[in-house]
């Protein structure tokens, strides 16, 4: 039937997408790699977001907690352990966002809207001053460092020796490490939101009441998103500070829960792609803001605020009506 | 064969006593209307049923066992199913994607996280059948909150059933339509559900629509049952004449 989901349209899709961006080394400077790198990383914590807002019908504004978790779990991993495996940290990364993020979960799933978001924003900023109070375990304001990680068990490590070699790795081996964890990220959330399980979160999305009297036991279906949606903003967070070098309590404010939410809005919430092209506009607009001017924020919120005033679908949404032939690849 | 009795059941708002030591005995494979003014306790004697409020006082047997202290999502297990007054669908899902997930729901299959619910064929295929049989076929594709109020009403009552309950309340399944499509919406209800032996409970103020298609007749007033009978009996009970039908009823 035509109307069917049609893997095989997004996946042709997103397979020249992916052979677009494998190609992107050969082609543009170093920096421009990096810089993408923190694009597509930023994408896939905005991802997880979107599960809980987009599909389950929650805002979080606590999600910098999961990505800091991430990125101190890698950092401890460093300065206890002193294992440099980026395979470790992925590891050390997702297990500490799910155990936070599980925890939190519990808390936060019997609330839904402004409730639900002050409270995740609440928890988020405990951390955050635990980040600042703890020093002699975080560091405090100047943060830990993260070495440059060997990748594959070992088999890729950075050259040893001159200072580009370590911007050759980030922009050449660990780009192509984040491209593929991302790929996997997106084609595993594509799966999850179109699952039976993925059906019965927009349920309780449209229709909290109904879909209890239909059987869906609501708390536990939303503890199980806010789960998942921590792990991937956790893995971001893993994948983040290796590139960053450092993981400082910025991380964990609520500033930075917000920047997620913008990358989702910014994208368009309501589509399944939006929150990735939202993260990764997101990116290049504050880089550049950041090194053309001194008020930044200013030219920046200028920016985000006409861009959300023009587009309030998100980019992908507004995309979306004006090429309707697009939807069926791009909708859902 | 007694398939769910209330005893005694009580709830009250305030001072309000919105339904007031009710026993009713609804027997399997009944249809059976509930009526009653606005404000009777009609509704709340569902709500309470169903689970969607908690009860004050009494007690409630459904196939012998008590289930007074049973959870929604356990009812349901049970066969309890209920549609809504003020339609309540997931209005972003198509028509065809709110009967699924009810589907996905009764087997236990929303645990499922790694598979594409388009591609249950299995369950794509008994949506469809579901929609055809209360005429919703050719709307399968239309998202729900895009439908027409009276495709609205059916398909309230399409998730309601695809639940394939024992046991289904109907709360007005025709209030908020004309007076024109009431007959179509409850010849389909009315032959599904027959044909598939359901129970079921209707609350309704069309007298018409009652006194064509319930066998049997529970008036309430003022939290109480007032009246329990065929359509005839009810007719000629000078309690519910004076209390519920008024001017409604021709001499």
């Amino acid at each position: 039937m035509s109307d069917i989901v049609a893997p095989r349209r997004v996946v042709a899709w997103s397979a020249a997408v992916l052979i677009a961006l494998a190609l992107l080394p050969f082609i543009v400077p170093a920096y421009q790699t990096v810089l993408l790198s923190y694009g597509l990383i930023f994408a896939i914590a905005a991802l997880g977001f979107n599960l809980l807002l987009g599909y389950t019908g929650l805002l979080s504004f606590g999600h910098s907690a999961y990505f800091g978790v991430g990125a101190y779990a890698v950092a401890f991993v460093v300065k206890y352990a002193r294992i440099d495996s980026m395979e470790v940290f992925l590891l050390a990364g997702i297990a500490g966002s799910a155990l936070v993020a599980a925890l939190f979960g519990v808390l936060c799933v019997r609330y839904t809207r402004i409730f639900f978001g002050i409270l995740t924003m609440a928890l988020s900023q405990v951390l955050w001053s635990l980040a600042f109070k703890f020093f002699w375990v975080t560091g405090g304001s100047d943060g830990l460092r993260v070495p440059t990680p060997t990748l594959l068990g070992g088999l890729v490590r950075m050259p040893t020796g001159a200072s580009e070699d370590k911007l050759g790795f980030l922009s050449h081996h660990y780009y192509y490490y984040v491209l593929a964890l991302f790929a996997l990220a997106v084609a595993l959330m594509w799966v999850i939101v179109h699952s039976p399980f993925g059906k019965a979160l927009q349920a309780i999305r449209d229709n909290e009441t109904r879909a209890e009297f239909v059987g869906v036991q609501v708390w536990h279906y939303r503890w199980v998103a806010f789960l998942i949606s921590g792990i991937y903003t956790g893995l971001a967070g893993a994948l983040w500070v290796p590139l960053n070098g450092l993981t400082t309590p910025d991380i964990l404010h609520w500033t930075f829960s917000g920047k997620i939410v913008f990358f989702t809005v910014l994208g368009g919430f309501q589509t399944f792609f939006g929150p990735i092209v939202g993260a990764v506009i997101f990116n290049y607009l504050e880089t550049y803001a950041v090194g053309n001017t001194v008020y930044w924020q200013m030219v920046l919120g200028v920016v985000l605020v006409v861009l959300v005033l023009a587009l309030p679908a998100g980019i992908v949404g507004t995309a979306l009506r004006l090429w309707p032939r697009s939807r069926k690849v791009a909708v859902s | 064969m007694i398939l769910l009795e209330t005893k005694q059941l009580s709830k009250s708002f305030g001072d309000t006593h919105a339904v007031d030591h009710v026993d009713l005995q609804v027997a399997a494979g009944e249809v059976l209307a509930l009526i009653g003014s606005n404000g009777a306790g009609k509704t709340t004697l569902v709500n309470l049923i169903s689970g969607l409020i908690p009860l004050d006082s009494g007690a409630l047997l459904f196939e012998g066992a008590d289930i007074t202290a049973a959870s929604v999502h356990h009812k349901i297990e049970l066969g309890i199913a209920r549609s809504f007054q003020l339609v309540n669908l997931f209005d972003k899902l198509t028509a065809l994607d709110n009967v699924a997930l009810t589907i996905f729901s009764r087997e236990g299959k929303t645990r499922r996280l790694l598979s594409l619910a388009d591609h249950d064929s299995v369950v794509r295929r008994e949506a469809l059948d579901i929609l055809e049989s209360f005429g919703l076929a050719p709307k399968a594709q239309a998202i729900a909150g895009g439908l027409s109020q009276g495709e609205r009403k059916l398909l309230d009552v399409a998730v309601a059933y695809a639940l394939r309950p024992k046991l289904l309340f109907l709360d007005e399944p025709t209030s908020g339509v004309s007076t024109r499509e009431k007959a179509p919406i409850m010849d389909i209800i009315t032959t599904v559900v027959r044909s598939h032996h359901i129970t079921a409970v209707i609350i309704e103020h069309d007298m018409d629509v009652v006194f064509t298609y319930c066998p049997r007749v529970v008036a309430m007033h003022q939290g109480r049952i007032l009246a329990d009978g065929t359509p005839d009996e009810i007719r000629r009970n000078e309690q519910v004449t004076a209390n519920l039908l008024g001017t409604q009823e021709p001499a």
